[in-house]
């Protein structure tokens, strides 16, 4: 019997096994199915990672290392190569079939669970990019990981579909390894990647951004032979006469992250449709007791620090989850008397994270992420309660869907809230970005 | 000198080859891509027709019922995923209601058995998800699903087993016929057979054309289609079509026994084998099929495709051909082209008794074919099976739980699979939401490794199909 098993060995799940240690918790489980610990960092070689959390710039591994050093000091146990298939959650916790070449076929059980199996990236299935179906269509995770860790280069001439990190970060990957990148393509009006990327991997190496613009055909028998581009209109629709044709080889598609829920789903987990990730508790608790989720399994971070932080959260409140110390009333959901918040989102919000506030357990100050659903330039972030007060505002400069947000809200505010809170954007008019 | 030669490896020449290898003789298939079911046997509905849709006494009514039965049996001994779902032909306004009594008059005609027409409440009461405006449906029971390319391999495998040979990448140029029989010119050097069996789907008019004077065309017809995830897998039990009227034969909505929902297809002329999909034609599907099953939700789609059926005229082309004794068409086998296979095979044989081949059964044919799929085991025999073999506890591809031990069983099989989508059509890696994301490198890795080959030489598919290009600088092989 374990006391915790953490699903998933990258960032979130390091993060999540070290701070329920240190937490006092001393039978712990970490499946990992890659056959190393640090999951989607060990292909991301480019630095940039880190600045928040160790205040200096790593590389993915790096940043992965640290964690892995810091899991060595403590008695966390580890199996690599070995998949969850399957969590059935009982009254005593919960059962977790899980099957490896080296440990074989096993049933472990456990008192608590941190899903963080991280996420996969949308396909030209899920995006309907018509044409023929030819090799030379990946995903741009699949092709860092071909050159990153296999060493060996999916294409020459490359299309980019999407401008999130991962295309734009392979841009210039691609680029540095000799292939020549003719375009990255975004159908938004604005990049949904960090600013910092679309400067140090298009400008610094004059790839082309096409806002506003999609990939309306794919040619080609056996490889990708030529795409085409068409603008679009304010309704994402291509308008014809504005077709550009690239001779190319290779298509890279960056067009979006979605968490990997089903081993969540099969368990019963309640997913937020706007995260595609559970819904939690703002110590990261799902609908279900006992079960944690952090990461990018809980909503897609832009930054890994923030992962780690947030999986630090849910690793001590699942330890105390165990030990029985996280509310004096014991552990379990809150009780009637106790109050809760549902936190909506409200004009400008595409999610918040926490979805849900146990007033009562929260420390002094409340984290809530949060993604913008527009461009905004000098905006309030607004809370506003159930009779309409105004609970709390943050001034922003300049707010984009591509990079996630965060604030904090005193629980002196959230005790004195009526009903639920609202987050919103308000524009500040007559100022610009 | 072989009895028979069979142009072509999708599941009409597989079937043939599997009805001939009953018998004594000798007999090989050549198929021009590197694979089998590479054609229209991979890019179709998956359906197995009840038979009421073609006209009485046409073959393809005869064949279509005959070969439904036969599918079924078939299925279930070779170990391919099938489910008898039934099916429910949806009339959606008064005017359908003839149409639909029309479609039982036929159905019965042709010996469809268990057809019922079902009134609105009977409908819904089946199918809650149909539309509201639905008015009723003809229902038929014996209507299937199966996994269409697993049922050619099954089909080919057997025949391998039993001695047929099967030859991949070996493309038919040409054909004479001399003394004794045929010459059949292919890119791999020439094949000498009594009689030849033309099974080449789209280019059936083409090889037809080597021996005999022009006879038919082909037309081909592109459709396409949506593959739905999982999760909208239960939107639907049974195979809905839609009624037949003048605006065209609607699509259908159907469960496929991989657990999605497949959505399609359109029909739309195209040159010889091209199966782009084009944006107008998956807007007509999608809006087509909504008036059928309303709540479809297509955010869930994880791919396109589009499969071209090979049609001419109103029925198939099974005949010997005119002027070119010994040489066989199986041509024009368009929709229900899948549910009529195995039955044609039957049906080739006997064209080629009546042309004078000796058709002696062996005394040994094994029907036999077993599959592990690790995902489908209870947790014991997951266990056991890791214990015996720890490549099973090895998971490749995430959304679909396929196992190491699996692909490796494909690579050392009968007809090992030479790309990642050979792979793909015989374990299912590959084929789920992530569609081969995550497990794509790792197939590679194993396709590398059990067929001794470079990274480079892998492709995605048929020939030509390359996925990698070259090590990086820092090296692949080394890594």
């Amino acid at each position: 019997m374990y006391e915790l098993i953490v699903i998933g060995g990258g960032p979130a799940g390091l993060a999540a096994a070290c701070a329920a240690w240190d937490r006092g918790l001393r039978r712990i489980l970490i499946v990992e199915r890659d056959k190393e610990l640090g999951g989607i960092l060990n292909q991301c070689i480019h630095n940039g990672f880190g600045l928040h959390h160790f205040k200096e710039e790593l590389t993915g591994p790096e940043y992965a290392g640290r964690f892995i050093q810091l899991l060595k000091q403590t008695g966390v146990e580890v199996r690599l190569d070995t998949m969850a298939l399957d969590i059935l959650p009982d009254a005593e916790g919960a059962a977790v079939h899980m099957v490896g070449r080296a440990s074989g076929y096993r049933v472990e059980r456990t008192r608590a669970i941190i899903l963080a199996m991280g996420c996969r990236e949308r396909t030209r299935g899920a995006i309907g990019i018509p044409g023929t179906r030819p090799a030379g269509v990946f995903t741009a995770g699949a092709a860092q990981r071909y050159v990153n860790m296999e060493g060996w280069m999916p294409g020459n001439r490359v299309v980019i579909l999407g401008s999130g990190d991962i295309g734009l970060i392979m841009a210039r990957r691609m680029t540095l390894e000799g292939a020549k990148v003719l375009a990255c393509v975004e159908v938004m009006p604005y990049s949904g990647g960090l600013n910092r990327n679309i400067v140090q991997c298009l400008h610094d190496y004059d790839i082309p951004l096409y806002l506003s613009h999609t990939v309306t055909d794919i040619r080609g028998k056996d490889r990708v032979e030529q795409v085409v581009v068409s603008k679009v209109d304010e309704k994402r629709s291509p308008i014809p006469g504005t077709e550009m044709v690239f001779d190319c080889d290779t298509l890279l598609l960056s067009v979006g992250l979605i968490p990997e829920n089903e081993l969540s789903r099969q368990a019963g987990v309640e997913i937020d449709p706007r995260t595609n990730g559970p819904e939690v508790w703002q110590d990261m608790e799902t609908s279900i007791p006992g079960v944690f989720a952090c990461g990018n399994v809980a909503h897609v971070h832009d930054l890994v620090d923030f992962v780690t932080e947030e999986s630090q959260r849910a690793g001590e409140a699942a330890a105390d989850y165990v030990i029985g110390r996280r509310w004096e009333k014991g552990a379990g959901r809150p009780t009637s008397d106790e109050r809760t918040i549902r936190l909506k989102n409200g004009d400008g919000i595409g999610y918040t994270l926490p979805q849900r506030i146990a007033v009562d357990r929260v420390d002094k100050l409340c984290t809530v992420a949060f993604r913008v659903s527009r461009i905004c330039g000098p905006s309030r972030i607004v809370a506003t309660d159930g009779a309409g007060e105004r609970i709390a505002a943050f001034n922003r400069d300049r707010l984009a869907p591509g990079e996630m947000e965060r604030v904090a809200l005193p629980r002196v505010l959230l005790e004195k809230a009526a009903g639920d809170v609202t987050l919103s954007v308000e524009e500040k008019e007559g100022e610009s970005a | 000198m072989y009895d028979v030669v069979i142009v072509g490896c999708g599941v009409v020449g597989a079937a043939t080859a599997f009805e001939l290898s009953k018998y004594k003789l000798k007999a090989a298939v050549l198929e021009r891509e590197n694979d089998v079911a590479m054609g229209t046997t991979k890019a179709n509905s998956a359906i197995l027709h009840a038979g009421y849709d073609p006209e009485p006494g046409t073959l393809m009514a005869r064949l279509n019922v005959r070969g439904s039965a036969l599918a079924g049996e078939l299925c279930r001994a070779l170990d391919v995923p099938y489910k008898q779902c039934g099916s429910l032909v949806v009339g959606l306004s008064e005017e359908d209601r003839p149409r639909l009594e029309e479609l039982y008059r036929r159905g019965k005609a042709n010996g469809v058995p268990g057809l019922r027409l079902l009134d609105r409440e009977e409908a819904l009461a089946l199918e809650p998800n149909l539309s509201p405006e639905t008015v009723g449906a003809l229902y038929a029971p014996s209507a299937a699903i199966c996994s269409p390319w697993e049922f050619c391999l099954a089909l080919a495998e057997t025949a391998v087993n039993n001695g047929a040979e099967l030859h991949l990448d070996t493309a038919v140029t040409g054909m004479e016929r001399g003394e004794d029989g045929w010459t059949v010119h292919t890119l791999k050097g020439d094949f000498k057979a009594r009689y030849v069996v033309s099974a080449a789907g789209v280019d059936g008019a083409a090889v037809h054309d080597m021996v005999a004077p022009h006879a038919f065309d082909i037309s081909p017809s592109r459709g396409q289609y949506y593959l739905l995830d999982k999760s909208e897998g239960d939107r639907v039990g049974h195979v809905i079509f839609q009624c037949p009227n003048e605006k065209g034969k609607g699509v259908l909505v159907a469960p496929t026994v991989h657990g999605n929902l497949i959505v399609g297809p359109d029909a739309q002329p195209v040159e010889g084998n091209d199966t782009a999909t084009n944006a107008d034609g998956m807007a007509f599907v999608k809006a087509t099929a909504l008036r059928s099953v309303p709540s479809v939700d297509f955010r869930a789609s994880i791919r396109n495709f589009a499969g071209v059926r090979a049609k001419s005229g109103d029925d198939f082309i099974l005949r010997e051909a005119e002027g070119a004794p010994g040489f066989i068409d199986l041509a024009g086998v368009c929709s229900p082209g899948l549910s009529a296979a195995a039955a044609i095979g039957e049906y080739a044989a006997g064209l080629l008794k009546r042309a004078g081949l000796k058709l002696v059964k062996k005394d040994a044919f094994t029907v036999k074919r077993r599959r592990i799929r690790f995902k489908e085991l209870p947790p014991a025999e997951r266990a056991a099976l890791v214990e015996r073999d720890p490549a099973y506890g090895r998971v490749i591809c995430r959304c679909e739980t396929v196992t190491e031990g699996e692909i490796l069983a494909a690579l050392r099989g009968p007809i090992p699979p030479r790309s990642v989508d050979g792979v793909k059509r015989r374990v299912n890696a590959g084929m789920g939401r992530c569609q081969g994301g995550f497990c794509g490198p790792r197939v590679v890795e194993l396709l590398c490794g059990e067929l001794g080959l470079s990274r480079r030489e892998i492709t995605q598919d048929q020939a030509g199909s390359w996925l990698l290009c070259r090590e990086t600088k820092g090296g692949g092989e080394r890594v």
